[in-house]
């Protein structure tokens, strides 16, 4: 059977999803929308189902994007989406209201399963359902009570989906109840209107409420957790906390992770038979593999610990304290959790924003979201610092490289909120944005929950940046293998020579023999074109193969450069690349690497997009190509601007 | 007397009685906002905006410039 999950949000829909599929969960798209289609596959008793969870709605009327999705699948039973079977996720504690979405579905006539979940929140708020009379109200469904964060009620639930017992012939619960077109508001309201009704006379039946306690301890958390000054202190303190734990422990994992695919690409340059394919294979595909692989530590670990206050219910104060701070800027309280995520990677930060109802919110958090200094950029940061920035004290305890670190994360934040801000004053929408949020109660995280969040967005930002990632690396790679007419062999030949003549080591000789090839490659040839364009940046040619290298990802700069100057790389550290790097002078003999020039690179790298995935992401998110020239071409001005900017003052 | 919903202080409980005509008005009604409900506005965001208010069974934040699209009245 195709069974569809529905629900309002914030009623343990997901709990629900997780307990009946697990982790046997895929991802796949709605014909026609970008709404991901998270599905997966179950069975009870060897009859296997397909559980489609749809995105969280009020209504079956969309009010967003997202929701559009629930309207379009349930009003066509034609759709290929189109289910034998609709479960309605409902919070009992919350029922006039999550009535309102499941009745909307029983008088469609689909058959239903309507699950009253979290029980047990019901039973601490004092209330208690009739559920055998709310089973005869809707005769045509079968009724569930289930508490899916501990698993309660699973047997019920599929006992229910195996007998699918609802029936086909039965009385709608709002009579001449018919589905509005999705521009019909008035016809809307109506519906609406009589719907809650007709419900609040059913709730007085069937609910009984008894002691309820005066001030509930949500409402008694939140006079702190909102609380003019206390609220924003316990935000910067979560975050720094969160950016603290993930620069300390992520490393480790991606230093080894560094290391295992450079001896993996070394080992096989050195095993497989020489030949273009052995190339392709050692120095294309598996440092391409491994440049993905390596961020993904810092993305779990983002994402863990957003899943935890998501799942807690404090996102939703975040967004409500931070709403008034953010819509000067054009943005809204719902910006912070993408404009967060870009700090790992822009790519799942990007698709964050799909729950910002505004398209003026939505599109401007989008773009200045790859502004925000994302994990890409460390290792390009720390090459540079260490290159160019003493290692000192100030003021006698500050570390200078690690301040000016700061500085660079301070740079890319400030810059795009003011970015933001002038976005706001550029764009015109017809649309006025609103916020209209529910508040959820605090519970503890589930694990499980956290934790197939933190799988699903690894394994997004591995699929798509992946994809990207590595075919750039592919051609990149042959536009460094191939030149034109042989006159890389000459170049290889004459270094062969030289080599010999000065009776250098095997390594070091190939090393050079490499670097005499690149500069007559087709991307050596690339970057000399370019050179007058870069050199009042204080670039030279091999910097301009090294940018154009690093527009795939950020990160193959160092590594670029590693080739480029026929250095070894060794890992994390650059120790054999920083010293090479410190004695490359130019014709006049100044150092190519001064003070000048490393923060200019630094500054060009705060601002360039140099993602081919965020781009494509962008794409995909915006559904056309406008949006990411644009935006690649505004921080392309403002990298071009601030690197001129920073090398003429400090030359 | 009809006042609007971005105008009442934390603590007092009112009812709706009008919801102004807007494109937000269905999803307003949606969320449970319907004429005769019973509000509690809950608690406000730092400088003022936006507001907390307790719709019976849930919490719901939303901007003054939404409450003021919600008039309401004391409830008795």
């Amino acid at each position: 059977m195709r069974i569809a999950l529905l629900g309002n949000p914030n009623t343990g829909k997901s709990s629900v999803f997780n307990m009946l599929t697990g982790l046997r969960q895929q991802i796949g798209n709605f014909p026609g929308v970008t709404v991901d289609k998270k599905f997966g596959v179950f069975s009870i008793e060897k009859e296997e189902h397909t559980l489609i969870d749809f995105p969280g709605t009020y209504s079956i009327y969309p009010r967003s994007k997202d929701e559009q999705v629930v309207y379009d699948v349930l009003s066509n039973p034609h759709h290929v989406d189109f289910p034998d079977l609709v479960i309605v996720v409902a919070d009992e504690s919350n029922l006039e209201r999550n009535l309102f979405l499941f009745t909307q579905i029983y008088d469609l006539k689909i058959p239903s399963i309507l699950v009253l979940n979290m029980a047990d929140i019901a039973r601490k708020k004092g209330k208690i359902v009739d559920i055998e009379k709310l089973q005869k109200r809707f005769e045509g469904s079968v009724v569930v009570e289930t508490t899916a964060r501990i698993g309660l009620g699973k047997d019920r639930l599929t006992r229910a989906i195996q007998l699918n017992s609802s029936k086909k012939e039965y009385e709608t619960f709002q009579l001449n109840a018919h589905l509005c077109e999705v521009e019909d508001l008035k016809g809307q309201e109506h519906e609406a209107n009589e719907r809650y009704i007709l419900i609040r006379e059913l709730i007085e039946q069937i609910e009984v409420e008894k002691n309820q306690k005066k001030e509930s301890q949500s409402n008694r958390l939140d006079r702190i957790l909102v609380h003019p000054i206390f609220g924003y202190l316990i935000f910067t303190g979560i975050l720094l906390l969160i950016f603290q734990f993930i620069f300390a422990f992520a490393t480790y994992p991606m230093d080894f992770i560094d290391s295992v695919f450079a001896n993996f690409s070394s080992w096989l340059g050195n095993t497989l038979p020489e030949g273009l394919f052995s190339d392709l294979l050692s120095q294309g595909i598996v440092p391409g593999i491994g440049g993905v692989v390596v961020f993904i530590p810092q993305i779990a670990l983002l994402f863990f610990f957003i899943s935890i206050l998501e799942e807690s219910g404090y996102l939703a104060r975040v967004v409500f304290i931070m709403d008034r701070l953010m819509r000067p800027l054009g943005l809204s309280g719902k910006s912070v959790v993408p404009l967060m995520s870009s700090v790992a990677c822009a790519i799942p930060g990007v698709m964050a924003t799909r729950t910002i109802s505004d398209w003026k919110e939505r599109m401007i958090t989008i773009l200045v979201a790859p502004l925000m200094s994302c994990s890409a950029r460390i290792p390009v940061y720390t090459l540079l610092i260490a290159l160019v920035i003493p290692n000192e004290k100030v003021l006698g305890f500050i570390n200078l490289q690690g301040l000016v670190l700061f500085g660079l994360y301070a740079l890319g934040l400030i810059s795009s909120l003011i970015i933001a801000a002038i976005l706001k004053m550029l764009m015109n929408s017809k649309e006025k944005g609103f916020l209209l949020l529910e508040l959820p109660s605090y519970k503890a995280p589930r694990w499980g929950n956290v934790g197939i969040t933190v799988w699903e967005k690894v394994k997004v930002f591995t699929l798509s940046a992946g994809k990207i990632i590595l075919a750039i690396s592919i051609v990149l790679w042959a536009m460094a293998t191939f030149g034109p007419n042989g006159k890389m062999e000459q170049a290889a030949n004459s270094a062969k020579i030289e080599a010999e003549s000065l009776k250098l080591r095997v390594d070091e000789k190939e090393r050079i023999i490499a670097s005499a090839r690149l500069e007559q490659s087709y991307i050596g040839i690339l970057g000399k074109t370019i050179e007058p364009v870069i050199q009042p940046l204080g670039y030279d040619w091999k910097i301009g193969i090294s940018l154009i290298t690093s527009f795939a990802a950020r990160e193959v700069f160092v590594g670029s450069l590693a080739t480029i100057y026929a250095v070894q790389e060794d890992g994390g550290a650059n120790r054999r690349l920083i010293e090479r790097l410190k004695d490359e002078k130019r014709s006049d003999g100044k150092p190519v690497y001064n003070l000048a020039s490393g923060v200019s690179l630094m500054i060009f790298y705060v601002f360039a997009m140099q993602c081919m995935a965020t781009l494509a992401v962008v794409k995909r998110e915006t559904k056309s190509w406008k949006w990411p020239f644009i935006q690649m071409g505004f921080m392309a001005v403002l990298a071009y601007i601030g690197a001129w900017i920073a090398y003429q003052i400090l030359s | 007397m009809s006042k609007s919903l971005s105008s009442i202080i934390p603590g007092q409980l009112v009812k709706v009685s009008f919801i102004k005509d807007s494109a937000l008005k269905p999803k307003l009604m949606e969320m449970g906002l319907i004429i005769g409900k019973e509000l509690r506005v809950l608690f406000k965001a730092p400088f003022g905006d936006p507001i907390a208010i307790d719709v019976h069974g849930y919490v719901l934040s939303l901007r003054l410039d939404e409450a003021s699209l919600i008039e309401v009245e004391d409830s008795k």
